[in-house]
């Protein structure tokens, strides 16, 4: 693949899925997904970079924003779009709800609306994959705060102990919810606190899609060949409110003027750059006939008929 | 069949069913430490080797979800905690975790990892590292709670445990540890959630878990002597609790007592009377009667704390209420025979 074929295809990536949280966007009034949606809009080159390097038997663990890295691992859509209508053909049977996706066969275990959750699952998963002698690895994705939780510094410290096969991805937005970082953390970079813990640990552009990815196959290529673990620290920004699809400039924690700076760095806006237009609009069209076929489908299947889903014994 | 203690039963498990199942590992904190948790590991470092007895940092919150990733990868993790003190650290894994994800995600998904704790007494071990901590998770649905009361169970219900593809919290009782009893060899479950009717009566139904079943049985062997027959029924799990079983004995003697290794509110025994009060109200001739740990902590000093818990004595007052056909006087010359050994 030439490195423009390359570009493309993370662009293709990338762009779908801002045009499905675009369109989940514009239609969420409408009140037929009935779930606490965690946009990733602005932060799909993290997923997406990350991903390029991984296959679908490498086993990811992420939390409450995934729509991104869902259907980035290669999460099939239709199953998530039916769990945000509720229906129990989604991909949790309609038990889970956006925050709670879940595709094994694409190697995307289920998610966590637990911040930090999910970290040591990654350890136990990547111990579990090396047990079986495997050379598969375990990631795991987060945001800035996930760092602050005591598990988090529990999980690195492991993680770095056994030679673990985990990549631990930080979606630095600065932001948890609307208390900004500043007021969480002392001054100190997170890439270089975890540092000191003895993991490799990298300061990236989050919304440079070529940058990730090149540094996630280095960490996929480290962990596979028993170097150990990775820690990728991403910056990028969250244009939407923590959950939901309005902005949150209206609460007065961040400025308009900074979300326009922003918009400069979109990783959308970067990649446009370098692509044509026909294909921007191609595509564009293309995922929107997709979603919208999925809206579709969503709005005529069945809600579930029983509290507990089918199969499961509640003792 | 061999005689063995309680300790070494639960040692049995895990060498029987390691050497039939090469997912199953040992993990915890300090289990490399040569006291081998109390006995219950000892050896089995050298015999699986390190990669399937693993030693953990203090993290026990990482470690608990650690386990949650491997057993989602197929695996068996015995994840060991020296004292069940230290569970409620780890209650998010255990609660929103693991508790939560077969439901979550409509049956794709098993994590079939056990949880054991210890519970401590004596010796001025304090209110941290004497808690039973049963009925704290015994209300969380989604979690199995084995407590076995002697040995043979011990070794069954920790092999069902580790072989359930549910999470399973496994409580043992030290003060059991050093008990001997007949344990069958090789590999055997116990049911989980099936109580055991260990002595058959029509006067009284005498429900206990864990350290309280052998007092409930020093008092039937008592109350025999005078004709009287008590049902002993060893519930053996604490959830799911086997409510057909008792619900049966009450409907037949029309009396339930419980003795409930734990603090009174909110915990086993009192979902079990709540429960039998509901549904078998008509047969019950009396009230129900519930033998508990005092409703606080254990405080250390011995020259108090043996006054904490509750034994034969205790249970025998217990029936004898629940009876309410002699008055507690005619029983205090009898219930003197019980006094010790703790």
């Amino acid at each position: 693949m030439s490195e423009q074929e390359q570009l493309e295809k993370l662009y293709s990536e990338v762009l779908r899925i801002r045009v499905v949280e675009d369109e989940i966007m514009k239609i969420y009034s409408q009140r037929e997904m009935r779930t606490p949606t965690h946009f990733c809009t602005g932060q799909e080159a993290i997923s997406v970079g990350v991903c390029s390097a991984l296959r679908p038997s490498d086993q990811l663990f992420a939390f409450y924003r995934s729509h991104g890295w869902y259907l980035a691992k290669g999460g099939r859509l239709p199953r998530m779009i039916d769990e945000f209508f509720g229906k129990v053909s989604g991909c949790s049977h309609g038990v889970g709800g956006s925050m709670h996706l879940i595709d094994l066969e694409a190697g995307v275990q289920g998610t966590t609306a637990i911040v930090a959750g999910a970290i040591p699952h990654a350890v136990g998963a990547a111990f579990a994959l090396r047990y079986n002698k495997t050379d598969n690895i375990a990631v795991t994705a987060f945001g800035d705060a996930a760092t602050e939780e005591g598990v988090f510094t529990e999980s690195i410290m492991f993680a770095v102990l056994r030679k673990l096969p985990v990549l631990f991805v930080c979606e630095n937005n600065r932001l948890a919810t609307n208390t900004t970082i500043e007021h969480r953390q002392p001054n100190v970079p997170i890439h270089e606190r975890v540092r000191a813990m003895g993991i490799h640990a990298e300061l990236l552009d989050g919304n440079d899609v070529l940058a990730v990815s090149k540094a996630a196959k280095a960490a996929v290529q480290r962990a596979r060949s028993g170097e150990g673990p990775t820690f990728l620290e991403c910056t990028t920004y969250r244009f939407l409110e923590h959950c939901g699809p309005l902005t949150d400039y209206h609460l007065g924690h961040r400025t308009e003027e900074e979300g326009e700076e922003w918009k400069a760095k979109d990783p959308v806006f970067r990649l446009e750059q370098k692509v044509s237009d026909d294909l921007r609009a191609s595509l564009t069209q293309k995922y929107r006939q997709e979603v919208h076929a999925a809206f579709e489908s969503a709005r005529k299947a069945p809600f579930p008929t029983t509290l507990i889903p089918e199969g499961v014994q509640c003792l | 069949m061999p005689v063995m203690k309680f300790i070494d039963a639960i040692r049995d498990s895990y060498v029987e069913t390691m050497r039939a199942h090469p997912e199953v590992f040992l993990m915890g904190v300090g289990i490399i430490d040569p006291k081998a948790v109390f006995g219950s590991v000892k050896g089995i470092r050298e015999e699986f080797g390190e990669d399937r007895f693993v030693e953990g940092p203090l993290a026990e919150q990482m470690l608990t979800g650690m386990a949650f990733g491997a057993s989602l990868m197929g695996l068996r993790p015995v994840l060991i905690h020296h004292r069940v003190d230290f569970l409620p650290l780890t209650a998010d894994q255990i609660v929103s975790h693991f508790a939560k994800w077969k439901f979550m995600f409509g049956g794709q998904q098993k994590v079939p990892t056990v949880i054991r704790g210890i519970v401590g007494r004596g010796w001025g071990n304090g209110p941290q590292h004497t808690q039973s901590l049963i009925g704290l998770f015994a209300g969380v649905p989604g979690l199995k709670i084995a407590v076995p009361s002697n040995p043979a169970d011990a070794k069954g219900l920790m092999t069902s445990a580790i072989l359930d593809d549910e999470p399973v919290i496994f409580i043992d009782f030290r003060w059991l540890h050093n008990e001997e009893a007949e344990v069958p060899s090789g590999l055997y479950k116990v049911p989980l959630g099936k109580a055991n009717i260990l002595t058959s009566g029509k006067d009284c139904t005498v429900v206990a878990l864990g350290p309280m079943v052998e007092e409930a049985l020093k008092v039937a062997r008592l109350f025999a002597k005078s004709g009287i027959h008590l049902e002993v029924i060893d519930l053996r799990t604490a959830r799911p609790i086997d409510f057909p079983t008792v619900a049966e004995s009450v409907r037949k003697t029309g009396r339930l007592v419980i003795a409930d290794p734990d603090w009174p509110h909110a915990g086993v025994s009192a979902t079990l009377i709540s429960q039998i009060s509901q549904t078998c109200f008509e047969s019950l001739k009396t009230a129900p009667v519930s033998i508990n740990w005092p409703n606080h902590p254990v405080p250390a000093s011995y020259g108090i704390e043996p006054t904490y818990y509750p034994s034969a004595n205790e249970i025998a007052q217990g029936v004898a209420r629940a009876l309410n056909e002699r008055s507690p006087e005619e029983f205090s010359q009898t219930t003197k025979f019980f006094e010790g050994p703790f």
